[in-house]
C-alpha cells in the first residue's frame, strides 16, 4: 500500500503561482493607458481573428494576456455578466468595479480549487465622463485585484519597461502620444534581440472614446491606425453624421455608431 | 444578481449556450423574458377579446419605405387605451443596431420590452462574435422573439413589429429592406413600402400613391410623414403632427452611413410644409 505524498499548502500555492506566472510571461505584453480623450489599449498581436482586446460594455473594455482559450472564456463571461446586468437594471448600472469583482471571484475560485490555475492576466478599464475619472483594474491569475492609475502593462517581460512607461505617462497625452509611449514599451524583443519597430499590421489597437455616446469602444485598424501612428490627428470618424445625430436624439436611446469590420 | 460570473469556464454546465442573449436569459433569468409571463385569471380560451388588451396602452401606426440606397421608417406619437389617448409623445421607432431599426405596433409595454431585448440581443452577438449578424439573421431573431410572445398575444396583448435595415451584403440602391411580422412569428419581406398598426390601412393607401422608384432620402422622409398624416386623418388612434406642442413623428433614416434619426427641426419644416399644402388645397371649398 502506497502512502500519498504530503504536500504543504504553501508549497502547493507556490507551485501553482509559479506555473501561472511562467505561462503569462511567455507571451507578449499589452499596454492599457489613459489619455485625454479616453483609454487606449495597445497589444502586439499579428492575428486578425484572435483578439486580446475587446469591448465588454458601453464604457468598459477588456484586455488580457496568457492562454487564449482561458481569457476568451473570461471575456465571454464578462459580456454576458454586463449585458444581463444592464438588461435587468439599467445600462448605467454596469461598472468596471462590479465586473472586476466578478472576475476576481472567478479567478480566485479556479486558483484554489482547480488543479491548474488560469494562466491569464486581465485588465478591465472603464472610461469616465471627465478626464481623471477613468478606472483601471488589473486582475492576476490568483484573483487579486489592483486598481491602477494612468497606465498599466501586463504579460511578457515587463520588469525593464514598466518603469519608463510609468514615468513617460502624463494625463494630458493625446492619442498619438499615448500610442508612441505604448509602442516604446512593446518594442523590446522578447527573444533578447535588438528593439523592433512594430508596424500597424502587427498591432491590435482599440480605444474607449470618452466623448462618444453610448458604445465608446472602437478598434483602430488599417489606414486609420497608420494615420495615428504617423502622429497625425486621430483618424477621421468613419461616420460622424451618425454619431452626432444619435447624440442629438435626446431621450431616444442612441445606438452604436462604431463600424465593426 | 450576485457577483458571480456565469460559469463560462465549464461550457458543459450550460448546454446549448450560443451567442444569443435571449437564450442565455432563458437559462439564467427566464422571468426577465417578455412573453414568459402568464396573466393571472385569464386563460388562453378568451382569445383576442380579453379585457387585458383594453387596459394597456396601445401603440399605433408605423410606416416604412425604401429609397435609393436605404430605407426610412416613421411612427406617429400616439398611444391609446380604449378611447382615451394614453400618450401623445410616445416613441415607437427605435434603432436596433447601427444598421437597422424596429417600429412597434400593439401592446406598448410589451413591445418596448421586446425592442429592448432585441437591441441587447444584436449587441450581444456583435460583442461575442466580433461580427455583425446578417440582416436576414436579425430579421429571423426578431421573428423568434415575436413567436415567444404568442401566448400573451392570444390574450389580447399582441406585439407586431416592423423591421427595416440596410443590407451590408448588397450595398447599392436596393440595400434598404423591410420585414413585417404576424403575431405567430411569421416573417415576411416587404418590397418598396409597408405599414403596420391601426392606421396602416390608410397609410398603405397613401404610400401606394406617393411612393415611386428613385426617391432620395429627403423625399422619402416627406412621403413617410405624409402617409402618417393620412393615417391620422382617418384613424382616431393615430396622432397627426402636433404644431401646438411641436411634437413630430419619429423618423429614422438608414442609409450607407447607418442609422440616423431625423432631427426635430427638420421634421417640423416637413410637417409645416405639408400642412400648408393641405390647407391650400382646401382654399375656396365649401361644406
Amino acid at each position: 500500500m502506497s502512502m500519498p505524498f504530503y504536500v504543504s499548502p504553501e508549497q502547493l500555492i507556490r507551485d501553482k503561482a509559479d506555473y501561472a506566472r511562467k505561462g503569462i510571461s511567455r507571451g507578449r505584453s499589452v499596454v492599457v493607458a489613459e489619455y485625454a480623450g479616453g483609454i487606449a489599449f495597445v497589444a502586439e498581436n499579428p492575428s486578425r481573428a484572435l483578439h486580446k482586446i475587446s469591448e465588454i460594455y458601453d464604457r468598459i473594455g477588456f484586455a488580457a494576456v496568457g492562454k487564449y482559450n482561458e481569457f476568451e472564456n473570461l471575456r465571454v463571461a464578462g459580456v454576458r455578466y454586463a449585458d444581463l446586468r444592464g438588461y435587468s437594471y439599467d445600462r448605467t448600472d454596469v461598472t468596471a468595479r462590479g465586473l472586476a469583482n466578478a472576475y476576481a471571484q472567478s479567478l480566485g475560485a479556479v486558483f484554489t480549487s482547480e488543479p491548474k490555475p488560469l494562466e491569464v492576466e486581465v485588465v478591465v478599464a472603464q472610461v469616465g465622463l471627465e478626464p481623471g475619472t477613468d478606472q483601471l483594474y488589473r486582475l492576476t491569475y490568483d484573483g487579486s485585484v489592483a486598481e491602477e492609475h494612468g497606465v498599466v502593462i501586463i504579460g511578457g517581460q515587463t520588469e525593464a519597461v514598466a518603469g519608463p512607461l510609468r514615468e513617460g505617462w502624463r494625463a494630458d497625452l493625446d492619442l498619438p502620444g499615448v500610442l508612441s509611449l505604448a509602442l516604446a514599451a512593446l518594442s523590446p524583443d522578447p527573444a533578447g534581440g535588438p528593439a523592433r519597430t512594430l508596424s500597424a499590421d502587427q498591432l491590435e489597437v482599440a480605444v474607449l472614446e470618452r466623448a462618444r455616446p453610448r458604445r465608446t469602444f472602437r478598434r483602430l485598424e488599417g489606414a486609420a491606425l497608420q494615420a495615428v501612428l504617423d502622429g497625425g490627428a486621430p483618424a477621421a470618424e468613419p461616420e460622424p453624421a451618425t454619431a452626432d445625430a444619435v447624440a442629438d436624439a435626446g431621450s431616444h436611446s442612441g445606438l452604436p455608431s462604431d463600424r465593426v469590420d | 444578481m450576485t457577483a458571480h460570473l456565469p460559469r463560462a469556464q465549464q461550457p458543459e454546465q450550460a448546454p446549448g449556450l450560443s451567442s444569443s442573449f435571449s437564450e442565455y436569459l432563458g437559462v439564467h433569468a427566464p422571468e426577465l423574458l417578455p412573453g414568459r409571463r402568464a396573466l393571472p385569471g385569464v386563460d388562453g380560451s378568451s382569445a383576442g377579446g380579453s379585457p387585458a388588451g383594453g387596459l394597456a396602452p396601445h401603440a399605433t401606426t408605423i410606416v416604412a419605405l425604401t429609397y435609393d440606397g436605404g430605407v426610412v421608417m416613421a411612427g406617429d406619437r400616439r398611444a391609446t387605451a380604449g378611447a382615451m389617448i394614453a400618450s401623445r409623445d410616445i416613441e415607437k421607432v427605435f434603432p436596433a443596431d447601427a444598421w437597422s431599426c424596429v417600429g412597434i405596433a400593439g401592446s406598448a409595454g410589451l413591445a418596448v420590452e421586446l425592442v429592448r431585448l432585441f437591441q441587447v440581443e444584436l449587441e450581444h452577438y456583435e460583442k461575442i462574435e466580433g461580427a455583425l449578424l446578417s440582416l436576414d439573421g436579425k430579421a429571423n431573431r426578431l421573428a423568434t422573439m415575436v413567436r415567444g410572445n404568442l401566448g400573451l398575444a392570444m390574450q389580447g396583448l399582441a406585439v407586431v413589429p416592423l423591421f427595416a435595415g440596410y443590407d451590408l451584403a448588397r450595398p447599392g440602391p436596393r440595400a434598404g429592406r423591410i420585414f413585417s411580422y404576424d403575431v405567430t412569428g411569421g416573417r415576411y419581406e416587404e418590397h418598396e413600402h409597408h405599414a403596420v398598426g391601426s392606421g396602416s390601412l390608410f397609410a398603405r393607401g397613401a404610400l401606394k400613391k406617393l411612393w415611386r422608384p428613385g426617391l432620395d432620402a429627403g423625399a422619402a422622409v416627406r412621403v413617410a410623414v405624409e402617409a402618417l398624416y393620412d393615417a391620422a386623418d382617418d384613424d382616431s388612434a393615430t396622432g397627426g403632427p402636433d404644431v401646438v406642442r411641436r411634437i413630430w413623428p419619429v423618423v429614422a433614416v438608414i442609409g450607407a452611413d447607418g442609422y440616423t434619426r431625423v432631427p426635430d427641426a427638420e421634421l417640423g419644416d416637413v410637417a409645416r410644409a405639408l400642412i400648408a399644402e393641405r390647407t391650400a388645397e382646401q382654399e375656396g371649398r365649401v361644406r
